[in-house]
């Protein structure tokens, strides 16, 4: 097979889908617009003409009732994976994700689970204000029976697809419409990328910088611009926000001394800090010591606004990015 | 019924037309970025409805809220602000198309989330039953809504407790992409207030008139003390599930068929209440042409209004979160 061959991000988690279809007769996509040629980008393109509605099932809005519907069809041998076009929808579907399929197995002590994907897309921008925007990650990371992943390309995008599906437990997949434009080699195989795992994007002695979803691209262009001033920083993506790889993390961290955590939600309570407090817990007891206290790049604790002047400070890049690694060192 | 209390409803139909169609090019060149769910085509449904309402009554609407907006008496130069995102907006920029607000009118607000807005009528309409001022509170939410639970437990809760609230479906046969029929078994709409004895009506939201009618039985049925009412609107979008037109801007592929477009295009609710008022001899066709320039004139000052307007400071963007 050739290797070189390039991949959009919505057409990467496309062929996952369409190739683990086609190997588990079990697995099957079902959700809001999944017929649509518009609706959740290119991703289930040409899914319900190879597959039929039976296993491609666009639903009524009805986000409560199909999210335990995936639920129970999972408790019964299938192998559903749920799409909501957008995060916001799914404060609808948290009863059955989180009451539901996150306790299941734990409740049944251990005699049954929900092998469950509930794979939302993070679409904000463009005015969509408040209620269109959010990206609620810590929420379902807050739940113990969740495993939460975030692909920032279109390589993890395939490979953490292809674990959530064939984990044995709940897996909450979230991806951002900000990152259906990139495009780098995928394999052309099914191939899995752990999920737990993350990936170190660049060596670098003056910063560690943990990047999540959008802000990962917009992290290695901080790299760049850092290193025209001869600033060398070494970024990780997490991949998976829980469980959290904190090896990768803490390794890096002991290298550099210096920390800055970019994720595009709101400040507190947030992924980032369960992040810097296992960072500082670490650091406490294994008797090494931060340079500079660590920096978080984040939403401000606001709602989304609407006004493209507001969206424009609302939403971190590389720009801040650079920042905060210059605040780290004092710059 | 009177001539000022007729032209009074054209002119809001009118008014709640053209200020869609003001957008469509600002929307085409990126002018206008907020996602508009153009109201266009369902004007009777709005202005029907609101008519038979005092101005106390409260209004919730949906993420196709502009014509609820307009038609409960929301101001033009604020509606068309917001959707310009500006300060001057009725939201002041930061809420855009989907979250009008007026409260000076009783427009409680309108939010795309589908259904949220209905049990918030609900609580409304308690808030009314409570403080007993014979208000009373209506809602507006598409057919696709009615797939959402909540519907149905603000239904049994506004029965429950009898509760003054009008729901109105506006049934436009889409939601999104999905035609009603793959979304719902074939029962009519308006059946789904049956279970919860909930006085119900199916009307053609199309003919001004013949909503009016409904909605003020709907409003004394309320206010007598009867309990909430369920109208179904049947109308159609001639525009886009948002944007102008899913077929014309080639990016979205719009799965209407055009002979069922044209066919919901020759029963257009102003143009069918213009063809009235002519051949009732309520208006001649100059009368006619005056109020039309005039609205014209009107909707352009209100965009010019809009374009002028600034946009919100970056200094102010946590303004707003509390009190
Ligand atoms: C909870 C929730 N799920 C999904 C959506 C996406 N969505 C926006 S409008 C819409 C269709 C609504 O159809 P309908 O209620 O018939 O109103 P119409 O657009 O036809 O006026 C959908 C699915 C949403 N906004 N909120
Ligand atoms: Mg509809």
């Amino acid at each position: 097979m050739s290797s070189n061959r390039k991949l959009k991000f919505g057409l990467a988690i496309n062929e996952a889908l369409r190739q683990l279809m086609e190997s588990d007769p079990a697995v099957f996509v079902i959700g809001q617009g999944v017929k649509s040629p518009w609706y959740v980008g290119n991703t289930c393109n040409g899914l319900i003409q190879e597959f039929g509605e039976e296993r491609v099932i666009d639903t009524p809005i009805s986000e409560n009732a199909m999210s335990g519907v995936a639920a129970g069809s999972a408790m019964n041998g299938l192998k559903p994976v749920m799409n909501y076009p957008r995060l916001d929808f799914m404060f609808y579907a948290l009863d059955a994700i989180i009451n539901g399929a996150a306790n299941w197995r734990y409740m049944a002590g251990g005699n049954s689970n929900v092998p469950a994907v509930f794979w939302g897309i993070i679409n904000r921008g463009g005015e969509q204000a408040a209620q269109h925007s959010q990206a609620i990650q810590a929420i379902f990371a807050h739940a113990p029976g969740l495993k939460v992943v975030m692909p920032s390309g279109p390589y993890d995008a395939k490979g953490l697809l292809v674990s959530a599906v064939r984990d044995a437990d709940p897996v909450v997949f979230l991806d951002d419409r900000w990152l259906y434009g990139l495009e780098e080699e995928v394999p052309e195989e099914l191939y899995e990328v752990p999920i737990g795992k993350g990936k170190l994007l660049r060596n670098g002695s003056d910063a560690t910088v943990v990047a999540i979803s959008y802000l990962v691209p917009e992290a290695l262009k901080a790299a760049e611009i850092l290193a025209k001033e001869g600033i060398d920083i070494e970024v990780i993506d997490p991949r998976t926000i829980k469980p959290l790889d904190m090896p990768l993390i803490l390794g890096s961290v002991k290298k550099t001394g210096r920390l800055v955590i970019a994720e595009g939600a709101w400040q507190s309570f947030g992924v980032s800090s369960e992040i810097a407090c296992r960072v500082y817990t670490h650091v406490y007891t294994k008797v090494y010591t931060l340079k500079a206290p660590i920096e978080k790049v984040c939403l401000p604790d606001c709602p989304a606004p609407a006004s493209r002047s507001l969206e424009a400070a609302y939403y971190p890049k590389a720009e801040q990015i650079v920042a905060a690694v210059k605040k780290t060192m004092s710059l | 019924m009177e001539k000022s209390f007729l032209e009074n409803l054209y002119r809001k139909m009118l008014t709640i037309r053209l200020a869609e169609e003001c957008l469509i090019d600002p929307i085409l060149k990126g002018e206008v970025k907020t996602p508009c769910h153009l109201y266009t085509g369902q004007e009777a449904s709005a202005v029907g409805v609101c008519a038979a309402l005092e101005s106390g009554d409260q209004v919730f609407s949906n993420h196709r809220g502009h014509g609820h907006y307009l038609a409960k008496g929301g101001d033009l130069n604020r509606m068309l602000a917001e959707i310009y995102t500006k300060e001057t907006g009725c939201s002041r920029g930061r809420g855009g198309s989907m979250h009008l607000m007026a409260r000076d009118c009783n427009f409680m607000g309108s939010a795309p989330i589908i259904s949220q807005t209905v049990a918030m009528a609900v609580g409304a309409a308690l808030a009314d039953s409570i403080k007993k001022n014979g208000q009373i509170a209506a809602t507006f939410f598409g057919d696709g809504a009615a797939g959402e639970g909540i519907i149905y437990e603000s239904l049994n809760f506004a029965a429950l407790k009898c509760l003054p609230v009008i729901f109105v479906c506006e049934n436009n046969l889409y939601s999104t992409h999905l035609h009603i029929r793959e979304c719902r078994p074939g029962i009519p709409l308006y059946k789904i207030a049956e279970p919860f004895g909930i006085a119900a009506a199916q009307v053609g939201g199309n003919d001004i008139l013949k909503v009016y009618e409904a909605a003020k039985i709907a409003a004394k049925h309320c206010r007598a003390g009867l309990g909430p009412y369920f109208i179904e609107s049947l109308t159609y979008r001639m525009r886009g599930h948002v944007g102008p037109d899913d077929n014309i801007q080639g990016q979205h592929t719009d799965i209407r068929p055009q002979a069922e477009v044209d066919e919901w295009r020759a029963k257009d609710p102003v143009m069918r209440f213009e063809k009235y008022l002519l051949e009732n001899k309520i208006f001649d066709k100059d009368e006619l042409e005056t109020v039309k320039q005039e609205i014209t004139e009107k909707v352009k000052k209100a965009q010019e209004y809009a374009i002028d307007s600034p946009r919100p400071v970056v200094s102010d963007l946590q303004k707003h979160v509390f009190e």
